[in-house]
């Protein structure tokens, strides 16, 4: 049985956990009939062309996790910014972990998805925002609808900041011999209000795992919202994260992608501006070896006049890794004084390593600035003379100004720590010794 | 010091040098003058080690030890320093430690350790007051914006801190207010001494008014054409280079 057909069974099993009477529920059996007719994307469309999800397809996953599992917090230590305080929401085999969690509705509701799409009280809640900005015809975000269930739910009233940021971690056993997961997570922000999130999803085994997560976040007028996504999985790990953002006047929206490991991840950002004067903010840094790829596809709708959006990403692809970019801006006729930015510089170090990258600029509108620039190169030469004639070795000088070309999209991180962290991760992927602050 | 006999380099299958000779000995400093595109810079990147020069012939050696199979970084650390005509822009690496990794790079080369933190910001601190570099300065990414005279300043900064032995000053008065040039050359007489070296490539008799050389070469076609003491500088000041140029077609 193929991928698709185990899911389609799997769903029938799924109802026989959820209430069906639910109004969720009839989202969930919409999604599922998108996905009956759709299937898995192929190479053939566009969007999917340089990312094949064939051999994904061949893999018995197990959709239902068989039994609950403990990990013991100092194993697994290292996979959280444990640095500083902060909220948790952390999932073993896609089950939540209250005892390695932390919790809260002290003003703000940081918990689970399962709750808020189970109890009355969120009820209200739910029918304004689950499912409103995320795909109803994109084929893996209605898989993930239809099996929607658990995830990370926080809500930020207005005004309100929460005391610290938010980690969602995702951790996989390998109990499985190869396990699914669909996490399901809803942010919502509203009036004036902000919130700083950083999700991980981590692999303890070399055991096949796949991930295929949807986030919706919804900012309202003058909210900020930082969200961080850590990319750095076992080479039998694949993630296709599917992030949805919904942002109104004034908001600003940082999402931060590093990708520093995995076999495949498909990273399909999409911010929707509905309102005026917002910045949506699209940074990431790349750093692949051996077989990795990494597939990038940006989508930023501007819809009304005065807004800006600015993407950075930056790539370094060795051995015989293959990263894709593909960075869509769409301007309405109506969204007059928009300012879009785009920019896609990449560093090949190695013959077998490949980069497709393309800008797709649709603008409607005529009083705009869209600037966008894709280079792929190798290493300035004159750069490298330069900090070997100060006596720095070749290797080092290489490894410098590759570390260099990727710190730079760091300075929009607003966690020191964890920037110092994401700084120390760059660094080791290149062997820089970083005994100095930048 | 160093000793270039009959040094012909190309780049490209392009002869740029034709038989260079030159002798410096420790305690001198020599200017190198000549018109665009006689090979004065490719003279200093040859010295320096840079790959694209290709020597055809003659040898190129310092304190008796050929360069010419050497790296860049291992001339740098046995002491040859380049002051750049155009230095690189390096975003996302400060001033600071872009200074740290190459002391520490050269300590390492000698067998040495690290330089204690404390000990380098006090090394720092001394040679950028020298050099009047203001503190902030050397916190912003490496060149990145610098106006061409905080360029120069800034790789006479380097040259103070990594105190080479042999220093090759390619343009470094270009760009350089009167004010400014005052204040590189007084760093850099700060370093002469009578154990190293200095070589200075310039267009102009400006500079040599402060850093006052004992020797003057002319380069005209890649090959040194006349050689003096300072006042052959004056003279070319006075007279243009046409009278060399006239003088090497006879």
């Amino acid at each position: 049985m193929d991928l698709k057909d185990k899911l389609l069974s799997s769903f029938l099993a799924f109802e026989n956990n959820v209430d069906l009477d639910h109004p969720v529920h009839e989202v969930r059996s919409e999604a599922i009939k998108n996905f009956e007719e759709k299937g898995f994307p192929s190479k053939k469309e566009e969007a999917w062309k340089y990312t094949s999800l064939n051999g994904i397809q061949k893999v018995d996953f197990s959709i239902f996790p068989k039994k609950e599992n403990t990990l013991e917090y100092k194993d697994i230590k290292k996979y959280f910014l444990h640095e500083i305080d902060t909220y948790k929401i952390v999932f073993i085999d896609g089950v939540y972990s209250s005892y390695l969690s932390e919790t809260t509705h002290d003003g703000v509701d940081v918990c689970l998805m399962s709750a808020a799409l189970t109890k009355p009280q969120y009820k209200q809640v739910i029918d304004v925002y689950f499912n409103k900005v995320a795909s109803k015809d994109e084929s893996l975000t209605t898989l993930n609808t239809a099996f929607s269930k658990e995830g990370a739910y926080i809500y930020i009233p207005k005004n309100k900041v929460p005391k610290k940021p938010i980690q969602i971690v995702h951790l996989a056993t390998g109990n499985e011999a190869a396990l699914m997961l669909q996490p399901r997570n809803l942010v919502i922000v509203e009036e004036n209000a902000e919130v700083q999130i950083i999700e991980r999803h981590q692999s303890l085994t070399g055991n096949e795992v796949l991930t295929n997560s949807v986030t919706e976040i919804f900012a309202a007028k003058d909210a900020n919202v930082d969200y961080y996504k850590v990319q750095n999985d076992e080479n039998t790990a694949s993630l296709i994260d599917n992030t949805y953002i919904s942002q109104k006047d004034k908001s600003i929206v940082r999402v931060h992608t590093f990708s520093f490991g995995g076999k495949l991840t498909r990273n399909n950002l999409n911010f929707y501006q509905n309102g005026e004067y917002m910045d949506s903010v699209l940074k990431g840094v790349t750093i692949l070896g051996e077989k990795q790829h990494v597939d990038h596809h940006t989508l930023v709708h501007h819809a009304e006049p005065n807004c800006e959006s600015h993407q950075d990403y930056k790539g370094i692809f060795g051995e015989k890794s293959t990263g894709v970019f593909n960075g869509k801006i769409i301007v309405d006729r109506i969204a007059q004084k928009t300012n879009a930015f785009q920019q896609n510089n990449n560093i090949l170090i190695s013959d077998k390593a490949t980069i497709n990258t393309k800008p797709q600029l649709e603008i409607f509108a005529d009083d705009v600035k869209c600037s966008h620039g894709c280079t792929i190169g190798q290493l300035d030469e004159d750069a490298l003379f330069y900090l070997q004639s100060r006596g720095i070795p070749k290797k080092e000088a290489t490894a410098l100004l590759m570390y260099a070309f990727a710190n730079n999209v760091l300075e929009s991180v607003r966690i020191p720590e964890l920037k110092t962290r994401i700084n120390k991760i760059i660094a080791n992927k290149l062997g820089v010794r970083v005994g100095f602050e930048l | 010091m160093l000793e270039i006999k009959d040094l012909h380099a190309s780049i490209e299958d392009k002869k740029i040098l034709n038989g260079i000779n030159l002798k410096v000995n420790a305690g001198e400093v020599h200017a190198i003058m000549g018109p665009n595109g006689s090979g004065k810079s490719t003279l200093a990147s040859v010295i320096a080690g840079k790959e694209e020069f290709e020597i055809k012939k003659g040898s190129l050696a310092l304190d008796g030890e050929n360069l010419e199979y050497l790296d860049p970084e291992e001339r740098a650390h046995k002491g040859i320093f380049l002051s750049f005509q155009y230095p690189v822009e390096i975003p996302g690496v400060s001033v600071t430690n872009f200074m740290k990794t190459a002391i520490n790079a050269s300590r390492k080369a000698r067998g040495l350790e690290d330089m204690p933190a404390n000990q380098m910001l006090k090394l720092i601190r001394e040679k950028s007051e020298m050099l009047e570099i203001d503190r902030k300065f050397l916190s912003r990414s490496l060149n990145e914006g610098f106006s061409g005279g905080e360029k120069k300043r800034n790789e006479i900064f380097q040259m103070a801190m990594l105190e080479p032995k042999l220093a090759i000053l390619d343009e470094t008065d270009s760009g350089l207010d009167i004010d400014a040039l005052r204040i590189v050359a007084n760093g850099v007489n700060k370093l002469r001494g009578k154990d190293n070296a200095i070589i200075v490539i310039t267009h102009y008799q400006r500079l040599l008014e402060y850093i006052v050389p004992d020797f003057v070469h002319v380069l005209h076609d890649g090959k040194i054409v006349k050689s003096g003491s300072k006042e052959l500088a004056l003279e070319l000041e006075e007279k243009g280079y046409d009278w060399i140029k006239q003088e090497a077609i006879v």
